[in-house]
């Protein structure tokens, strides 16, 4: 009887979530099997049952390998260095000699919650090749001028500085919260016995911060895979369809084109993907904090 | 939509007096969101009784079957007379034989070019030719300097390169828009063309982003030719100095022997075929296109007019710089008028970038195009053959 009760209380949500979230996915779903397009949104008759026709195309498009390498490198890439840069700035803040602590993680983390587009612009101005910051930071170090957003090479180191230095912000303030709370006695102990700085780092840190480290790898990784608004906003996917991304490409296929059936497919196979690689990581994670 | 929305505001009031019991309801939309949302109230019910539209746009929403047929109405009005449209913008509203909507203002693209460099080059008058383009190009890059350029032809741009294909005698597609036409010894000659001129460094390989201010790199001589279209006649108007005007004019589009043909762009407008108002919805277009209403938009906008009679007007009439359109949309032709053009005309962009890069040769660049346009009609194939076994 009880338990009747409770599902009445959740009901509402549930029902809100199957609506608005079940339905349309499996809606999505069922669309990746069909070729809808304008055609069929003018006339039903003018939709063809594909199967996984979709699919099969997507695994023989040269872009979408080439937005799937895209996204893997900004992955790669993006994400050690965005959960290093993370855990610097997050021990600089923790450390004992800093004044002014809440001015610094204030700073530090104002770009998580800046406007995208809007500090976009300003990325889009110390990248630019002629009267750029970057460049002219570059010209007194003797490097020579970087086509940031032009050259095909550089698009995605661009966007990946941009957007570590947009993120790094929310994972160094879960790491923050994951140092405050190592006991102060693990670092006396280990000073008793004699560790250095580095060897307290790398022997009680690092050890007592792992399931966080892991939590951070997980979410990251998911969200960065999901590169979207960076280059839609700086590249719009060149030079060269240099920094087209899964994502990306699915927006173009379902949005600027209207191929509603393989811009769904594209999404599953991400959904599928991520969905992987998640699932090997907390099965990594396992493993090596098995007892 | 745009610029056009807030102008129309203005006229509207002077509709509504010599037309009692019609009122208008305009709503304004950006062009970035304006194809999304137009497929939207489409698919949602909620299209609206007349609006402008982007003649390249034209073709999708009558596959959609979403507009009603303009034929009857012009055959019976005194106000739009087809013959005093120029041929190539009135024909951009034709999709299979049926009249889709009736030219507001053109579009075009044609040469921006420095009169002052051009003529220490040792040139008085602006190329008409291919051979008499290439000429003045290598003269004026001689005579530049290492970070100066004859001609900007910015790669995110396919307009430039459609305008050159357009002066060909090969159509764009094949089949009546069945199968892309991209191996045609017309497409090549025009490509051709367009690679020669990077390669010769007589353009730089850039896209526009780079470019962080076209008016005054133009100011400066950073190049001497510009392919461009008429909003730019304000900008340059409106950014560079007094005394710098005398500098810079326009002139037709050269083409392979002689003055050459180029893109039939702009906006038409259209009524919906769900519109419960069609004979208001058409008395409004019949206002806005009476010539002299479409001077006036023409001075509060910029936007060059449709009709022959709108351009006798003194004003336009003498104005040097418009002068080159006037004379460019007689040899107008539009691109090619199927739903998918927007999607194959982004291939050709991106083809075309390879290209100049040099990752592609030019003979693979010209099949990869034809796969990609037939890839991309293969859903129109099925349609068309579908219609005809019916």
């Amino acid at each position: 009887m009880r338990g009747v009760a409770g599902w009445w209380f959740v009901a509402p949500a549930l029902v809100v979530i199957g609506v608005f979230f079940f339905l349309p996915v499996l809606a999505a779903l069922a669309l990746s099997f069909t070729d809808f397009d304008i055609y069929a949104l003018a006339d039903g008759r003018n939709l063809r049952l594909v199967g996984l026709g979709n699919y099969a195309a997507l695994l023989v498009s040269p872009l979408f390998w080439r937005a799937f390498g895209n996204t893997l490198y900004f992955v790669v890439v993006g994400v050690p260095l965005s959960v290093a840069v993370s855990l610097a700035t997050a021990l600089l803040l923790h450390s004992r000699l800093l004044r002014l602590r809440g001015v610094f993680r204030t700073a530090l983390f104002a770009p998580v919650v800046t406007t995208l587009v809007a500090v976009a612009v300003i990325w889009r101005y110390l990248f630019n090749p002629h009267h750029g910051l970057l460049n002219y930071a570059l010209g007194l170090l003797g490097v020579p001028a970087i086509d940031w957003l032009g050259d095909p090479n550089w698009a995605m180191p661009a966007i990946i500085l941009f957007a570590v230095w947009k993120n790094f912000g929310y994972n160094m303030v879960i790491f923050l919260a994951g140092l405050a709370s190592i006991p102060e006695a693990l670092y006396e102990a280990a000073r008793v016995d004699g560790a250095s700085a580095w060897r307290q780092f790398r022997h009680v840190t690092l050890p007592m911060l792992a399931p966080i480290v892991a939590m951070v790898n997980v979410l990251t990784i998911a969200g960065y895979f999901q590169l979207f608004a960076e280059p839609y906003v700086m590249t719009q996917g060149g030079p060269l369809q240099s920094t087209v991304s899964v994502l990306y490409f699915m927006y173009e296929e379902g949005f600027k084109w209207w191929n509603l059936g393989s811009a769904s497919a594209v999404a599953f196979m991400l959904f599928v993907f991520i969905f992987g690689v998640t699932a090997l990581q907390l099965r990594l994670a396992r493993w090596q904090y098995a007892p | 939509m745009g610029r056009e929305g807030e102008v129309v505001a203005g006229l509207l009031p002077e509709f509504e007096r010599i037309n009692p019991g019609i009122r208008v309801k305009v709503q304004q939309i950006p062009w970035t969101a304006a194809h999304e949302k137009l497929l939207t109230a489409f698919a949602g019910d909620a299209t609206p009784d007349l609006c402008q539209l982007g003649n390249t746009w034209i073709p999708e929403l009558a596959a959609l079957d979403a507009l009603a047929p303009l034929d009857a109405h012009v055959a019976g009005s005194s106000v739009v007379d087809a013959s005093d449209y120029f041929a190539g913008i009135w024909d951009t509203n034709r999709v299979d034989g049926r009249l889709y909507g009736v030219p507001w203002y053109v579009d075009t693209r044609l040469l921006f070019y420095r009169r002052d460099l051009l003529r220490r080059a040792g040139f008085a008058e602006p190329p008409r030719s291919w051979d008499e383009w290439r000429r003045m190009l290598a003269a004026v890059q001689a005579q530049a300097p290492s970070d100066r350029h004859a001609i900007l032809l910015p790669l995110n741009e396919f307009e430039p390169l459609l305008a050159l294909m357009l002066q060909q005698d090969d159509s764009v597609l094949r089949d009546n828009g069945r199968w892309g036409n991209f191996a045609s010894p017309g497409f090549r000659r025009a490509l051709a063309f367009y690679l020669e001129m990077f390669q010769r460094g007589w353009a730089p390989v850039l896209v526009s982003g780079a470019v962080s201010n076209v008016w005054t790199d133009f100011a400066r001589g950073r190049f001497v030719f510009y392919v461009s279209g008429p909003w730019n006649i304000g900008e340059l108007r409106r950014r560079l100095p007094a005394a710098q005007q005398e500098t810079w004019t326009t002139a037709p589009l050269p083409g392979p022997d002689g003055p050459g043909a180029s893109i039939a762009g702009g906006s038409s407008l259209v009524m919906f075929r769900s519109s419960r108002h069609q004979a208001a919805a058409w008395r409004l277009i019949e206002f806005f296109s009476q010539p002299a209403v479409q001077r006036r938009f023409h001075a509060a906008t910029g936007d060059l007019p449709p009709r022959r009679t709108a351009w006798a007007d003194p004003e336009l009439a003498a104005d040097a710089q418009a002068r080159a359109f006037r004379e460019q949309l007689e040899r107008v032709k539009p691109a090619p008028k199927v739903p998918e053009w927007e999607r194959i005309a982004n291939e050709l962009r991106v083809v075309a970038e390879q290209a100049v890069r040099g990752t592609v040769p030019l003979a693979q660049a010209a099949r990869e195009l034809d796969a990609r346009a037939d890839r991309i009609l293969e859903k129109r194939r099925w349609i068309l053959a579908r219609r005809a076994a019916e």
